[in-house]
């Protein structure tokens, strides 16, 4: 009885989640149309990893995290740290669309005096909340937030967003051990795994595979997904904790959803023409 | 060299107290009174005097394991959880291994973490310049918005403790391990930007901090034989620095001497002579370290560069003598 039970329940949330995922699709369709623009009318940005990353943010910000824009500091707020601080774009289109600032100030992305710098700065924008750029920062203040929300009774959970490229840092696995060893349960880190650096693909500069079979060693639960697969991505990052820390590998395309960026390592942060641009929009609109 | 050597000229006989007792007890007396007082260390229980601490509020104690940088995140992702950790680490470790992490997560991000760098300069002697922290004055000081404070003993190491938890502002703090006298400082209390002054004069001014203020107060006592009345300034705040102190002393004596357990190169001398020659130029003559350290113990090695009470008085001699 009981099995059937959840069982019944389990389909009604994967019917729900199907529902939400249909939305979230829109939402990354805006935040990518409003990525592109951004970085036409600056001149400058990560076009590549932001698209990437796009429905990875989305999910988070559309359905998962409880944030508030209206209180973006209230304590027990879910905690997001973008480790990949250089897709700062993708942030704050993202934040922007979720009501944390107008969508009207993306138009000063990096501009002089600009609160939009190139890489987020927690304190002249609302919902960021360590200021990140050089990589291998984010998964170590992460570990902090969760191991400040066991002390106070597991108040919220934290997500950590990191590049795969910058897993070449040490620092992360520093504190993938340490999260491992304190069994942060509350702790979720997702990889954009989009196999792409800043000067060629991760596996012909530094290799990370087998990537799964090292979180797993240093006592983390491992979840691959497509990491532009909303419905996916939503049942993984709405479970609840278990044991240990998990991580979200998400398969992601570099530069998503405009054809002539993708899978392309030079449009790690090259910059669209006009016409790239008109192109790239129509192309992004017409997503279904 | 044996181990019966007597006192190098400048050694105090009653230089008895080690500042990482204070720091100890403090940090205890500091978690029974704010339930956001935390610990974070790296492997140094025993070296940070975390004993009492661990004992006491075991839950409260992160220790990251010898990992300097995620020792430096975690606490900037304790504070944002609205914990105030201090961090209790050998100063060149922390200094040194993790400085982007103090930089981008602790200052840049101004999070209310308070660095503690234990024996710091030559404290640790003969295991040698990689053991040595002469260089965190510098190093910390060139990161914005980042209080760099350096107690001279006991009682200011507690007060500097209260102070830093008190403002929420980031902060590395210098706790030594080379014994020092206590420090009468009157009716003062110690506050962010201020030096302290120890000893009224006019002839010359002895701007010194931590270790090397009881040896600059020893100075002056052997200055004030040659009839040389030296004014004494515990430069207990390196960052932000106390303007207005360097500028009387610039005007009101007739040179000025630094004295740091640190490279000459970028700390306290160098932050005393950007106010002195863009405003009010003075001869100056900058005393610390000069290059990486022989072998020697401590003591040995502050009276190799000429950081004892004679050597400072000889330099001010040369000065304005």
């Amino acid at each position: 009885m009981a099995a059937r039970w959840q069982s019944s329940a389990a389909r009604r949330h994967e019917d729900s989640a199907a529902a939400r995922a249909i939305a979230l699709a829109g939402m990354a369709r805006e935040i990518r149309v409003r990525i592109v623009q951004t970085i036409r009318t600056a001149g400058m940005g990560h076009v590549g990893g932001d698209l990437s990353v796009t429905d990875i943010l989305a999910t988070l910000y559309g359905a998962v995290l409880n944030v508030d824009p209206l209180d973006p500091v209230k304590p027990d707020r879910d905690r997001l740290i973008l480790s990949k601080g250089h897709c700062a774009a993708a942030l704050y289109t993202t934040l922007a669309s979720c009501g944390f600032f107008d969508p009207a100030s993306l138009a000063t992305f990096m501009a002089p005096l600009s609160p939009l710098n190139g890489h987020p700065n927690r304190r002249k924008v609302p919902g960021v909340e360590t200021n990140t750029g050089p990589l291998g920062h984010g998964l170590p203040v992460a570990v902090g937030c969760a191991s400040a929300s066991r002390l106070s009774g597991g108040a919220w959970r934290t997500f950590a967003i990191l590049g795969d490229g910058e897993l070449q840092e040490g620092s992360n696995w520093e504190a993938a051990m340490y999260a491992g060893h304190a069994k942060l349960d509350r702790l979720t880190a997702i990889i954009d795994r989009n196999g792409l650096q800043q000067g060629a693909g991760t596996e012909e500069t530094n290799e990370l595979e087998p990537l799964a079979a090292k979180w797993a060693a240093f006592g983390w639960n491992v979840l691959e997904l497509d990491g532009h697969d909303h419905q996916a991505l939503l049942l993984a990052l709405a479970a609840e904790p278990s044991d240990r820390p998990r991580v979200i590998i998400a398969r992601t395309i570099k530069g998503k959803g405009v054809s002539f960026m993708e899978n392309r390592v030079e449009w790690h942060h090259k910059v669209p023409s006009e016409e790239q641009t008109q192109r790239a929009l129509r192309e992004l609109e017409a997503v279904a | 060299m044996t181990a019966a050597a007597p006192l190098p000229a400048g050694g105090d006989p009653l230089a008895t107290f080690d500042c990482r007792q204070a720091f100890a007890d403090e940090l205890v007396r500091l978690a029974r009174s704010d339930a956001r007082v935390v610990a974070v260390c790296n492997d140094s229980v025993g070296s940070s005097n975390l004993t009492s601490f661990k004992k006491e509020f075991p839950e409260r104690l992160f220790n990251v394991g010898i990992a300097e940088q995620n020792m430096v995140g975690v606490s900037a992702g304790l504070a944002n959880g609205g914990l105030r950790p201090f961090v209790c680490a050998a100063a060149p470790f922390l200094s040194g291994r993790a400085t982007e992490q103090i930089k981008a997560d602790i200052a840049y991000s101004q999070v209310p973490v308070i660095l503690c760098g234990l024996s710091p300069g030559v404290a640790y002697g003969a295991l040698g310049p990689t053991h040595h922290s002469i260089e965190d004055l510098s190093w910390m000081r060139a990161i914005s918005d980042l209080d760099v404070v350096v107690p001279c003993d006991p009682d200011e190491t507690r007060e500097v403790m209260r102070s830093a938890l008190a403002s929420g502002r980031p902060t590395y703090m210098r706790v030594g391990r080379i014994k020092v006298p206590a420090i009468d400082q009157g009716d003062s209390t110690f506050r962010v930007g201020r030096f302290r002054l120890v000893r009224p004069g006019g002839d010359v001014a002895l701007i010194a901090t931590g270790t090397m203020v009881s040896r600059a107060l020893e100075a002056a006592i052997l200055l004030e034989a040659h009839g040389i009345a030296a004014r004494v300034l515990n430069a207990v705040s390196v960052q932000p620095i106390d303007e207005e102190a360097i500028l009387a002393a610039a005007r009101e004596t007739r040179g000025i001497v630094t004295i740091e357990e640190a490279i000459v190169r970028g700390g306290l001398g160098a932050a005393v002579a950007e106010i002195v020659v863009q405003r009010q130029p003075v001869a100056m003559r900058l005393m610390g370290l000069t290059g990486f350290a022989p072998t020697g113990s401590a003591e040995f090695l502050l009276s190799h560069f000429g950081l004892t009470a004679a050597g400072i008085a000889e330099r001010a001699r040369e000065l304005v003598g």
